[in-house]
This record gives C-alpha cells, structure tokens and sequence, in this order.
C-alpha cells in the first residue's frame, strides 16, 4: 500500500512537470499577446519591447525558460512574479485561494450530499411523480450553463437587481473568519450554481446504480432475512455508491473549471477570476500558477479516491 | 402423513405477474402442506413456478407487483394477507431461506460476521458482542473450520461450499421452524453437493426444522425428501411420498423426468429418454392438460380438458393431475419400467400414439 501511494505520488508529480509544460508551450508558441507588447503601452519603440522581454526573461530560448521556471518552483516553491503587478504569484494564489476553496469544498458537499439523496429518492420510486420531476429538473441543470444559471439566480434571487431580494448578489463575497453568516449567505447562490451541474450528474448516476444493485440477489437475502426496509436500502446504497465513487476525482476538475465562471459571475476574489484575468493579460507566471494548482488539486483527489476505494471495496487491493 | 395440524399449509395459491407482454401465471393454483420436521421437496424444470411459490411464501414477490391470491397458513396466520410488518418478523426468523447462488446471494462489501448478526440481531434484541458470539458458532455449526477467525472475513475469502455453509448458518440465526431452500446445491461441485445436503440433513435432525427443498434434481430429493410435490406450468400435478414417486409415479412428466436421469443399477443398453419440447410460456399456457404438447401418451380430448389433482385410487396421500385411466397409467408404468420406450409402452397398452407437438 505504501509502495503504492509513494509510486502514484511520483507519477503525479510527473504529470504536474508535463501540464506544466504544455501550459508553457501554449501561452508562449501559440498567438495570445506579447506580454511585453502588451505592457509597453502605445506605439512602443521596437527597443522598448526588447528591454521588456529582456526583463521578463522572454527572450531566452523556451526550453531555458522552462528550465529557470522548473528550478525556481521544485527549488524554493516559487512561482514566479506577476509580470503587471510584480506580487509573487506564490503569495497572489495564497491570498486567493480561501475564496475558491469556501467555494468549491461547499458546493462538492451540496453537489455529493444532493445528487445522492436525490438519485436514491428517486431509484426507490422509479417512474414516480417525485422521480420524474427529479430527473427532469437534473436534466435540465446538466444542460444549462452555469454563467446563465449564475445570472437567472442574480436576477431572482439578489437583494440588489433580484425580484425576492432574499440573498446577497455578486460581488457580496467576505472571508469567513471576518463575518462567518455574511460569508455564508454571500456563498450560498454560488454553491448552488456550482453544485448544480454535478448533482445533477451524481443524481441520475445514482438512481442507475441503485436501482441495478437493488435488484441483486443480496438485497434479497437482506429482506428474507427480516431486515427493516431502511436497512435493506442501506446495503443496497452501500453497494451503489462505489462505482459512482470514482468519478469524484474526474468530477473535481469540472467543479474547478465552473468555479473560475461562478467567481466571475458571482465577482468572488478567487483563484479563478484570477486566472482568467491572467489570460486575457497574457500574465503568463499567474496562468501557469493557477493552472499548476488546478492539477494538483485533481491528482491529489484521484489518488485520495483510488486510495479510499481500496476500503471501500475489500475485494480491491493495490500492490 | 400426520393427521396433526400441518406446519405450513399452501392453499390454490396463485401468483401472477402483470407485464407488457401479458400476465405470468407463474403459480396457478398450488396446494401442499409441510409437516413439522418433515421434508417437501418441489421438484420441476426451470419456470415451473417452485421457485416464486416459496418466494410468496416469504413474501418476498409482494414488491414485485405480484398478484397474489389463495392462502399460506403457517401457524395460524395467513402469510398472504399478512401487514408487511408482521411477515417481516416472520421472515428470517420463524422461516428462513437459503439461495441457490452462495456468491451473489452474500453482501460482497459486508464481512460475514456483520451479515450474521444483523440476522440476529433483526429479530432479537441481543448486544453486538453477543451477536457476534452466536455468529461464530453458528459458523462452527456449519461446518466452518476455525470460525473465530473467519467471522471477519469477507464473502470473497470463502469457496463456493463454504460459502453455501455461510448462507444456511445465516438461515439457521434464529432457529427457524421452516427452512426453505431453492436450488441449494445447483451451484456447486458434486463433492461439496454432498458434503452441503448432509449438512442440512444433520441440522434438521439437530434443531428439529422442517425443510423445504426446491430443485431440479431428482438426485437431491431422493437424498432429502419425505415427501414430493412435482411441479410443471405453475401446477403441482404429482404429489406423495417420495418413495413411492420413485417406485410408482403416476404422471408422464414424473415419468419422464425419472427416464431422464442415469441409473446406476439401469442396463447400459437402456437410453435415457428426454422429455420432448420445451417448458411451455406462462402467458399462454397450452389449453387443457399443460403437459400435452410435450405428452407422448397425450390423447385428442387431453387439449380440452384440464386435470384437477385428484387422488390415486387405493393410494392414500398420492395424488395426480393426469386424464389418462389409473389402470392404462399402471400399465405404461411397467412398460417403461422394463425399458420400453414410450411408443413401445403405447403400443403395448393398446393405446393411440400421439405425436406430440
């Protein structure tokens, strides 16, 4: 088991130095802006731009750069400096991160919590009135944006522009430690909205998975042996939760994604608004931070998923 | 048979489930009755409703749609129109069942010792600690070596006897009156087929239990049973002592599920005689006597009259749901005993042969 952990851990290491790298690869090959154009104002002196890209290390071969970057971040963790506003990215991400993290831990608690109970009401009364409304309502939250959730919510929900003012709108985001109810009356539109889409698939995989192992053969040992229902129902979801189980993981990165829309949405100062004004500036040190972050929070949750599953399902054992 | 108030008492029980293509009559008007310590065995092929009789009897085809009507009297009460909640108590505790398939009949995320106690622990309110003692020995019981230790193994960790042994300890938690058993052997080894059906022999005979055993196989019965009840379309038409299902069976599907099996004390000449077709659809059952189609002694009027189950002339306790004379039954009985086939048995009795279809 050790041995495993230790080898999965290298391997995402590994994979981090390749996202890494592509990440590099896209925002400096690729045509986005150059940076040192697009910070040199108008109409620059053609030297201006040099002295830039000198200053910013632009002008070395990519491979050096990549190389310097590798140093700096497996050296002394360092990310680099925002080429805008010089702050190190290191501290920038570290500032921002307890915003993106009250928002996607609380919305992977809706999402988990509400897609399962959702999917077992409805596996236990399949083509029923409450099922198909359910199924209904999954369908269409997996088909909507969450930008346009995000602002249907705004415009129905916010004390601001909203038709019942009854929660606070976008841009009403405090830390937790400074006032723990304003920060969790400002998230609870965002988590839902970040929530939605991936109940929504938990839901419906759910119900699948419990209506298949509700109809095997232990389910019906369970009641021949007198089992209250609740306790009939129990193993049956203890059985159905695994297969589902593994996509957390997967299902870890589309919550990060959504979270960089809901944060712009929502003006949350989180990782994810960062990122993207990081792109739109072609500040490549905060893209690769943010990016490197986002990876490491997904290899992170697959092996911890992988690891779990091994004592979720005794018949799994890694060697 | 005992003139005392029989244990479990199955009265034109009738199941029937609704589905797109029509309804399944899986069990169309059966009646038997298990005596205490005694063993019934159900014996008939695959889809001739044994297996959804006794699954009624738990109740267990309730929350299938099932319609259901008739009776089961066990002790008085009517599992039939019993509350959920009263047959729950009944279930596991006073009858308890044992599956054919050992391996997908066990939680396989749950350790065996859990699965034990929740069994205990259903019906009586007794510690975990106390739970837990009783589930290793009744792991012991079964014939589980070192149960201490095994009680925190999982259903994967055991072989396919030993997991069958799993299943009758958790059948046997609490003492059941009635033990039903549906195709406990089918899927294991020869050996172990043995080693299982002794077993349960022994507890029967240690606890006092009366059996139901549910099967295929005539093998099995004529190891366990008392009596047999012969099930063909969701219909008993041969019931009575197994011994004399074996030495004088009174129906042509008893006859040729008997001329289907290998004998050993059989002259090697002899050749096992299949029974022809198929077992026929429970939407549209054959018209008259079910068993026609497939009878080689069916005659033209068997396709329009159904046989009720009738007794067997100067046989108490042996009945048969045959249209065939009791005289003309006998004699093609002794035809095919001395290994005839059952075109020679009708020529011999004088009777028109009947292809059957």
């Amino acid at each position: 088991m050790i041995r495993y952990i230790v080898r999965r851990l290298l391997i995402g290491v590994l994979i981090l130095m390749v996202v890494c790298a592509l990440t590099f690869v896209f925002f400096r090959v690729l045509p986005t802006g150059n940076p040192a154009l697009l910070r040199a104002g108008r109409d620059p002196h053609p030297n201006l731009i040099k002295e830039i890209e000198r200053v910013l290390g632009l002008n070395k071969p990519l491979i050096v750069q990549f190389w310097d970057y590798m140093k700096e971040f497996f050296l002394h963790f360092n990310l680099g400096y925002s080429y805008y506003s010089q702050e190190s990215v290191r501290s920038l991400i570290a500032e921002r991160l307890p915003a993106t993290l009250s928002l996607t831990v609380g919305a992977a608690v809706l999402w988990v919590l509400g897609g399962l109970s959702v999917g077992i009401i409805s596996a236990l009364r399949r083509h029923s009135i409450v099922d198909r409304l359910s199924m209904g309502t999954a369908l269409l939250l997996l088909s909507v944006p969450e930008f346009w959730l995000g602002f249907v919510m705004l415009l129905l929900f916010a004390n601001d522009i909203g038709k019942l003012k009854i929660l606070p709108g976008a841009g009403s985001y405090v830390g937790l430690t400074y006032d723990p109810w304003k920060w969790f009356t400002s998230l609870i539109m965002p988590w839902i909205v970040l929530a939605a889409g991936s109940a929504a698939v938990y839901a419906r995989l759910m119900r699948g998975s419990l209506s298949e192992t509700m109809r095997e053969d232990y389910i019906r040992t369970a009641r021949a042996k007198g089992l209250r229902e609740r306790a009939v129902v129990r193993q049956g979801v203890r059985s159905a939760v695994n297969p589902i189980f593994t996509l957390l993981g997967l299902e870890i990165g589309v919550l990060l994604g959504g979270a960089v829309l809901v944060e712009t949405v929502f003006n949350i100062p989180g990782i994810g608004v960062e990122n993207y004004k990081a792109i739109k500036a072609s500040d490549f040190p905060v893209v690769e931070g943010t990016v490197l972050l986002a990876a490491s929070f997904i290899i992170v949750a697959n092996i911890v998923v992988d690891i779990a599953y091994a004592y979720l399902d005794p018949r799994v054992r890694y060697s | 048979m005992s003139a005392a108030e029989p244990l479990l008492r199955v009265e034109d029980l009738r199941v029937e489930f609704p589905t797109e293509d029509g309804i399944v009559h899986a069990v169309d008007g059966i009646t038997y009755q298990v005596h205490k310590g005694r063993t019934l065995g159900i014996v008939g092929e695959s889809g001739s409703g044994k297996t959804v009789s006794s699954l009624t009897t738990l109740g267990l085809t309730r929350r299938q749609g099932a319609r259901i009507s008739g009776r089961i009297l066990f002790e008085g009460k009517d599992l039939v129109t019993l509350p959920e909640d009263e047959l729950r108590a009944i279930r596991g505790n006073d009858i308890a069942m044992v599956f054919q398939d050992p391996l997908s009949s066990l939680h396989p995320l749950y350790r065996v010792g859990r699965q034990l106690t929740e069994a205990v622990r259903a019906h009586r309110d007794v510690s975990k600690a106390k739970a837990r003692e009783r589930a290793v020995e009744l792991l012991g019981l079964v014939g589980i070596p070192d149960p201490a230790r095994r009680v925190d193994e999982y259903p994967h960790e055991f072989s396919g006897g030993m997991r069958q042994r799993v299943m009758i300890a958790m059948a046997l938690a609490n003492e059941p009156k009635l033990l039903i058993a549906d195709e406990p052997t089918t899927a294991l080894d020869v050996t172990v087929q043995a080693q299982i059906l002794a077993l349960m022999e022994r507890l029967q005979r240690e606890l006092g239990m009366a059996i139901v055993i549910i099967t295929h196989d005539l093998g099995v019965v004529a190891e366990m049973a008392d009596d047999i009840a012969v099930m063909y379309a969701g219909r008993i038409v041969e019931t009575a002592s197994a011994t004399r299902v074996f030495s004088a069976p009174e129906h042509p599907y008893t006859w040729g599920l008997l001329k289907s099996i290998p004998r050993l004390d059989g002259s090697r000449e002899e050749d096992l005689v299949p029974i022809p077709g198929t077992p026929p659809s429970l939407i549209n059952p054959p018209s008259g006597c079910h068993f026609h189609p497939r009878c080689p002694y069916a005659q033209p009027d068997h396709a329009r009259i159904d046989p009720a189950l009738e007794p067997v002339p100067d046989e108490p306790g042996h009945h048969v749901a045959c249209l065939l004379e009791a005289d003309v039954r006998r004699r093609l009985w002794e035809q095919l005993g001395a290994g005839k086939t059952p075109e020679e048995a009708l020529a011999e009795v004088g009777l028109p042969g009947a292809a059957p279809a």
